[in-house]
């Protein structure tokens, strides 16, 4: 009986089908790390259990309460960018992490939840009277971080972040004359851009258009990766078996690229089934974003909904050879605690919201 | 702005959401698309190249076809043996690791110099060898401290061996390092493929003419490898072929008893079979040992080899080009029948010299050999019957007639880098001198071509051949060293067959009456004391051929410097009457024919007819002036 009831207290702010989904492509990328990277199975559990714990926490904080946390943590985040643009370690050539003594941040990450928070929060704040105004201090308070983290530089991370502050202003409602008006003036941006970009980022994208271009050198990941995905075919090689991965010829084959490994031995069906899983997921992400009760929490599910989609799609899109790569992993699949607790604190806020649709409805 | 009515609100936020679901559809096919083409459309392209990246063909070297003589003996073999090798590209500072080995494993400053030329000559990833032939003490020395010296190897290798060491040296040649010219020879071949792995070719000698025969087929290991290159497994192997065996027409015992005939002094014999042109014996003396090039020479012995006044790297029986003196007489006989100069009956009166011009050319003989015919002439060698003979004939008759007997012109035998010689004529002239007044054939020239002097100048294997030939009633073969090529896996032997040049039209008893003259060189004549005893009737002639004019001075061996004396010639086959055995020599500086080359033919012929080892020393020359 005590059992019982503490389990149903457990479960209670748990979205079955969000859980199921998750569960799924948890058990998916433990099958898959086992094969790019046995030795590593054990810490991938631990990570998993981690972050399931920190959804289950984020999961029971009702919407109202997160909209508190929405400022302190955007600020804080931003101050923790501009510190380490001041103090900042160096590794491989870009100032990412902040030195704090007892452990290493890389503050962009809290930017990639504090920005759709903040910016949703800002919504909700100004919604009876949404003016092109609060769109532009949206767009200001969006592209501050976005810059610093550019800076670093990691264009990736900023242009996740930028994507993520995107999905809030675009489901905000910003008018489509301004949105075709943004598009057309960022393409007329981009030889500015381009002109802009470090040197290591240019040739990324030069190695997209032509990596053969290179082959032993800056073209040698995206070629043997393409090599993994093409020779698994339909069915694939079969688990264990994928030669490209066993012999290393993929890099980063247990984070980055896991989708290499994943498409050569599980083919193309087992691609199929890792886009419908995503496809579920997200579906399920905007039902709960259409049946949220607030702005704030419909701004914030979509947004957060979305951004899983777009962490999919560049890291497939950039393993497959279609994007520049950029060090983006594939959401819930590939190895790393980091980044699987930012997608669980997504997930529980998705079920947070989703709880508490009826009771903040007035 | 108006103010918002939130069902208003929630309809256009479902709309933008609806926008944002239809985006996220139309990427999703996208990426479904893209895996479809990589996967389904361009799935064998990606297989293929999967497949090349994890399969790496390791060569396996054959191992190189022997050579044997005619009775089998090895001449040629591979041995097993360790080797210690650097990789310079992996193996740091080397003068570091040298030294570092230096303290495990005896390394001596040749050693050094040797893998240095080697590191200069080489193709950039290999391993090269720093030391050859460890002994099993120093691989287990070795192996204990291994740990330290990335880069360096103990390897298994088969290695090319030439039992004999100098003995016949010039003929077999040796293998060395591929180099640049050996890889453009293989490309001409267009067997690179066959080549990968390969680290020797062939330099000289059979190893150079016989190279791709002697290689083999390389075979292959299909070997599984990581992306760092390590070999993971082997998937398959396909072995490798053995070279061909080269089975040759040389007695590698005669060669060897040719050899020892020389003693310390330098030449060239050529001995062949007048019925094949089968190459009995090829001597060129002093030789070298061929063992040392096949791990690349170190730069002392090297110089040591080409600043030796010896000669010792020169094949001297294809390169060596020697006047034939009287060896030349038979043939001048020969052309005087053939072309109805003289008859066997003919005499002349020999005073001791010619005039010929305003010009005194003097027999060997003082007072001369006073009535001599032609077989006379032949037996006791008289010079004055052949001035007068060659000023008859003129230089063209003379030039027509020797060029059937092939002096003068490449014999054709399997070895590169054969000589031409100089068979004289107006137009050899012609061609031979830039300045117009040179170029004028004069008739005083044509008198010491008939004693084999003047600008005469021939290979022993072409003497050799000419006498071959001779013997052979004018049927002539192209000289060869390899009688058969034995595919090393079937055993199949592919004999090559002696196929006739030519038959020079002459008269049988014209070739008879020479025959005879030549036996009684043998029997009464100047090689008579040389061939004393001899159980089978020989037929001979000896020769003495200038080196240096003494103008007028009468000629004292004892009195001339070593490198000025004459070199002295014979030529011989046995048994006369059904010939198994022609032969050439040629003793450099050795002094009269009779003395230093006849009996140097006698032991030959001795061994080759009747199996006799010679017992003592060969006769050391008696200076006396007994004609040559």
């Amino acid at each position: 009986m005590f059992v019982r009831n503490l389990w149903q207290r457990l479960a209670a702010p748990i979205d079955p089908p969000l859980m199921t989904l998750a569960t799924l492509l948890l058990s998916y990328a433990l099958l898959v790390v086992s094969s790019a990277s046995y030795d590593r199975i054990g810490a991938q559990l631990l990570n998993t259990l981690v972050a399931l714990v920190v959804m289950r926490l984020v999961a029971q904080v009702p919407p109202q309460r997160l909209m508190y946390f929405a400022l302190p943590v955007f600020v804080g985040g931003v101050l923790l960018l501009i510190a380490v643009a001041l103090f900042g370690d160096i590794s491989k050539g870009a100032r990412r992490w902040l030195n704090l003594g007892f452990m290493r941040v890389q503050p962009s990450e809290i930017m990639k939840i504090a920005m759709p928070l903040m910016l949703a929060w800002y919504f909700q704040r100004h919604e009876t009277f949404l003016r092109l105004r609060e769109y532009v201090v949206a767009a200001i308070l969006l592209l501050l971080p976005v810059v610093l983290i550019a800076r670093q530089p990691d264009l990736g991370t900023a242009l996740l972040v930028l994507a993520a502050g995107f999905y809030v202003i675009f489901l905000a409602g910003l008018s489509w004359k301004i949105l075709i008006g943004l598009a057309v003036s960022a393409m007329a941006a981009a030889p500015l851009a381009w002109s802009m970009l470090h040197d290591y980022q240019r040739s990324r994208i030069m190695t997209l258009l032509d990596p053969e271009a290179d082959p032993l050198g800056k073209g040698f990941h995206i070629i043997q990766s393409t090599i993994a995905i093409g020779s698994g075919g339909i069915l694939g090689k079969g688990w264990g078996q994928g030669t490209q991965a066993q012999l290393e010829f993929i890099p980063e084959r247990h984070t980055d690229f896991i989708f290499a490994v994943l498409s050569e031995e599980f083919g193309l069906l087992g691609n199929t089934l890792l886009l419908i899983l995503y496809a579920l997921l997200i579906g399920r992400g905007m039902m709960i974003a259409a049946n949220a009760p607030t702005l704030f929490t419909r701004l914030l599910a979509g947004s957060i909904t979305l951004i899983f989609f777009t962490y999919a799609f560049v890291n497939m899109g950039m393993v497959s050879g279609l994007l520049p790569v950029v060090g983006v992993p594939l959401p819930f699949i590939s190895y790393g605690g980091t980044s699987l607790t930012t997608l669980f604190i997504g997930i529980g806020i998705l079920m947070s919201i989703h709880k508490h649709r009826m009771l903040v409805q007035k | 702005m108006e103010f918002k009515n939130p069902e208003q609100e929630i309809v256009r936020f479902q709309r933008r959401l609806a926008v944002a679901s239809g985006f996220v559809l139309v990427i999703f096919i996208l990426l479904f698309a893209r895996f479809f083409w990589l996967q389904v459309v361009q799935y064998s392209y990606y297989q293929t190249r999967a497949e090349d990246n994890r399969i790496s063909l390791v060569p396996i070297t054959p191992n190189r076809g022997l050579i044997l003589d005619r009775n089998g003996v090895v001449m040629a073999r591979n041995y097993s043996a360790y080797t210690l090798e650097i990789t310079p590209a992996r193996a740091g500072d080397l003068e570091t690791v040298i030294d570092g080995l230096s303290r495990v494993i005896e390394i001596q400053p040749r050693d050094r110099k040797r893998f240095k030329k080697l590191l200069e000559e080489s193709k950039n990833f290999e391993s090269l060898p720093i030391r050859t032939r460890l002994t099993d003490e120093e691989v287990a020395k070795f192996i204990a401290h291994r740990y330290r010296f990335p880069g360096v190897d103990i390897k298994a290798r088969l290695f090319r061996q030439y039992p004999y060491n100098e003995s016949a040296s010039h003929l077999l040649g040796y293998i060395g390092r591929i180099n640049d010219r050996d890889l453009d020879r293989i490309e001409e071949k267009d067997a690179e493929p066959n080549y990968r792995g390969t680290e020797h070719f062939g330099k000289t000698g059979l190893e150079q003419k016989y190279e791709f025969e002697l290689h083999g087929q390389t075979g292959f290991e299909k070997v599984e490898v990581d992306a760092g290159g390590r070999a993971v497994r082997v998937l398959s192997r396909v072995p490798p072929v053995s070279g061909n065996n080269l089975t040759l027409t040389v007695d590698f015992k005669l060669q060897e008893v040719a050899e020892r005939a020389f003693g310390d002094r330098r030449g060239a014999l050529v001995a062949i079979d007048p019925a094949s042109g089968g190459i009995l014996a090829l001597v060129s003396v002093p030789g070298y040992d061929p063992n040392m090039f096949v791990e690349g020479i170190d730069p002392q012995n090297w110089d040591a080899l080409n600043n030796s006044p010896d000669k010792p790297m020169v094949n001297r029986a294809l390169n060596g080009t020697y006047p034939p003196g009287s060896t030349f007489k038979p043939y001048m006989a020969l052309a005087a029948l053939e072309i109805g100069k003289r008859t066997p009956q003919q005499t002349i009166f020999d005073p001791g010299f010619y005039s010929f011009g305003g010009h005194v050319f003097r027999d060997d003989k003082k007072g001369g050999h006073g009535t001599v015919d032609m077989y006379q002439s032949i037996v006791q060698s008289c010079d004055t019957y052949y001035y007068m003979l060659a000023n008859d004939l003129g230089i063209d008759n003379i030039a027509s007639f020797m060029r059937q007997f092939g002096f003068g012109q490449r014999t054709g035998v399997d070895l590169e880098g054969e000589s031409e010689g100089v068979l004289p004529s107006q137009e050899w002239k012609r061609k031979h001198f830039k300045k117009p007044e040179q170029q004028r054939w004069f008739a005083g020239e044509t008198i010491s071509i008939g004693i084999g002097q003047g600008y005469n100048a021939y290979t022993p294997i072409q003497m050799a051949q000419a006498v071959a030939t001779l013997a052979n009633n004018g049927v002539m073969y192209r000289p060869h060293i390899v009688k058969s090529i034995a595919d090393a896996k079937t055993g199949v032997a592919v004999s090559i067959e002696p196929k006739p040049l030519r038959t020079i039209p002459l008269k049988p008893q014209d070739i008879e009456t020479i025959k005879q003259a030549m036996i009684g060189v043998n029997r009464e004549g100047t090689g008579a004391r040389a061939f004393a005893g001899a159980e089978y009737v020989s037929a001979g002639k000896t020769g003495t051929a200038q080196v240096y004019s003494l103008k007028g001075e009468k000629y004292t061996e004892g009195h001339v410097a070593e490198h000025m004396r004459d070199h002295a010639l014979f030529i011989a086959f046995a048994p006369a009457e059904q010939p198994r055995i022609a032969l050439a020599v040629v003793v450099e500086n050795g002094g009269f024919g009779a003395t230093a080359a006849a009996p140097i033919a006698r032991q030959v012929l001795d061994y080759y007819l009747l199996g006799k080892l010679p017992k003592a020393p060969p006769p050391e020359a008696a200076a006396e002036d007994e004609g040559d």
